[in-house]
């Protein structure tokens, strides 16, 4: 048992390793920060373009929906950080794990716009475009807010995937919390720093997944 | 009209003997969904002031011809012309053209996540260019008119079918359309609210609103109707007064019609 408590709940391992897993931490505030409203954002975009009245705009869309739902992201930041290098693309571990999660996160965030968009009954677009609204007015003004109050669980959920995906980001040595963690694990020959940032995720994770139920029940989906 | 000054409407252009000029003319319309003829030559008038009343069966198409109107529905030939402008035109302005048609929909179509009044101002403010203030004040005379200043406040949810369309109708009537499109304005409605909207338009009518309205209220027609528009299948039937259409309608579909409807 006490051998069970110095493996993993290791306090002064813990300790020691802290400033380390701190800067890892405040990397995946940080990562967090760039890469949801990239998506939220680029998501909006590839949603917008799915209404388009132009036919060819809306087909590139699938596709590109398409194309990064169906690759992993993993092979996608592997492909971005280590395989554009053989094109003379050379990115820091940062910008590819950004460009990585706009691409994939715009696929994902814009599916769950495009439903929402799509609860919203056609009477609205027609009134908002009877008045004399744009297209891209009555989007803005009438469907949108709608439409987002309507998927906000499943925007938020969706988030959730994000952060944690964030951890993909370790496998290009960006020292992230799961990065820092490890690193310190290989140091100190100790798991206690894994377990820490396991609870670290926790920690930040679970608020929000209460929080996301509760707004889940709410709404009686 | 009164006439008392002068026999000439105040419209009537140089030529003598033309009628008051259309606000709404809508010439040789044709419109198919896919295979389905629905609209097969229509041509219809509305002059200033006038408020010209459609009836007819359900799949006639008397929601695609009003749809046309502001172009929610592509026609496929023919013209509409409104307050001088051909809103068929390929380049014509259709959100320019739009402020001057008001549309009311059988389902309201409120902006559920907006107050009433910011359902009035939504346009003021993004098309018309008003300021808040202006936006504000026109909103709320609007709605004053309609009956409803004491709920500029209040959410569509908030508000009794009727009542709600009444604020749609306020959210036209404030961007002062030279035409009111009415698309069975009532049917969704519980019959006791029926007469507050009628009331309305009836007001508006009075007040010199140039409409088109399709609905079954035919009391209303009798009473506010300039011309009953009787359709089927695609095409004008008959048109006349209430009067005629009503008691002495030349058609045997026409008189087939309004016997289903008065049982
Ligand atoms: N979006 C559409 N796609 C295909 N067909 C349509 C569409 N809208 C209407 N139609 C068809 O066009 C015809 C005319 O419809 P319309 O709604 O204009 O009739 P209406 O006279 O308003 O009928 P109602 O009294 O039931 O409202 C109907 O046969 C209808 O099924
Ligand atoms: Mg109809």
């Amino acid at each position: 048992m006490q051998a069970l408590i110095d493996q993993f709940f290791n306090v002064q391992i813990m300790a020691d390793a802290w400033p380390t897993v701190w800067r890892g931490l405040m990397m995946t505030v940080l990562l967090c920060i760039a890469v949801i409203p990239l998506g939220l954002l680029g998501g909006l975009l590839v949603a917008m373009a799915n209404t388009a009245p132009w036919r060819w705009l809306r087909w590139t869309v699938v596709v590109y929906v398409d194309i990064f739902r169906a690759i992993p992201p993993l092979v996608l930041l592997i492909f971005i950080y280590a395989g554009l290098p053989f094109a003379g693309i050379r990115l820091s571990p940062f910008a590819a794990v950004s460009i990585a999660f706009l691409l994939n996160n715009s696929a994902y965030y814009g599916e769950i716009y495009r439903a929402g968009i799509e609860s919203i009954g056609k009477g609205q677009m027609e009134a908002a475009r009877s008045t004399g609204l744009s297209g891209l007015q009555a989007m803005t003004y009438v469907i949108l807010p709608q439409a987002v109050r309507n998927v906000l669980p499943d925007l938020l959920s969706n988030t959730i995937e994000v952060v944690k995906l964030t951890s993909l980001a370790s496998v290009v040595a960006l020292p992230e919390l799961l990065y820092s963690a490890d690193m310190a694990r290989s140091i100190t020959y100790n798991a206690s720093p894994i377990v820490m940032a396991a609870l670290i995720y926790l920690a930040i994770l679970w608020p929000v997944v209460r929080f996301l139920s509760r707004l889940e029940r709410r709404m009686g989906a | 009209m009164d006439g008392s000054v002068s026999s000439v409407p105040r419209s009537l252009p140089s030529d003598a003997g033309r009628p008051a000029e259309a606000v709404l003319q809508i010439s040789d319309l044709h419109m198919a969904f896919g295979d389905l003829e629905v609209l097969k030559g229509i041509d219809l008038s509305v002059a200033e002031q006038e408020l010209v009343f459609i009836i007819g069966p359900s799949g006639s198409g008397k929601s695609t011809l009003l749809r046309c109107c502001n172009r929610l529905e592509e026609p496929n030939k023919g013209t509409i012309i409104v307050d001088g402008e051909e809103i068929t035109a390929p380049k014509a302005n259709l959100n320019k053209l739009r402020q001057r048609i008001g549309m009311v929909f059988q389902s309201f179509n409120l902006y559920p996540h907006l107050t009433a009044q910011a359902n009035v101002t939504l346009a003021l403010r993004k098309v018309a260019g008003k300021s808040r203030i202006e936006a504000r004040e026109i909103a709320l005379a609007a709605l004053d008119r309609v009956g409803l200043s004491d709920k500029s406040d209040s959410y569509p949810n908030e508000l009794s079918g009727g009542q709600q369309q009444r604020v749609a109708i306020a959210r036209s009537l404030a961007l002062q359309p030279r035409v009111m499109l009415f698309d069975e304005p009532t049917s969704a409605l519980d019959p006791e609210l029926v007469g507050d909207v009628l009331n309305v338009m009836q007001d508006m009518k009075e007040g010199g609103m140039t409409m088109l309205v399709v609905s079954h209220e035919m009391r209303f027609a009798m009473n506010a109707a300039d011309q009953v528009v009787f359709m089927d299948r695609g095409v004008i039937v008959e048109q006349g007064t209430p009067d005629r259409i009503f008691k002495h309608p030349e058609h045997q579909r026409t008189r087939d019609f309004l016997g289903k409807v008065a049982h």
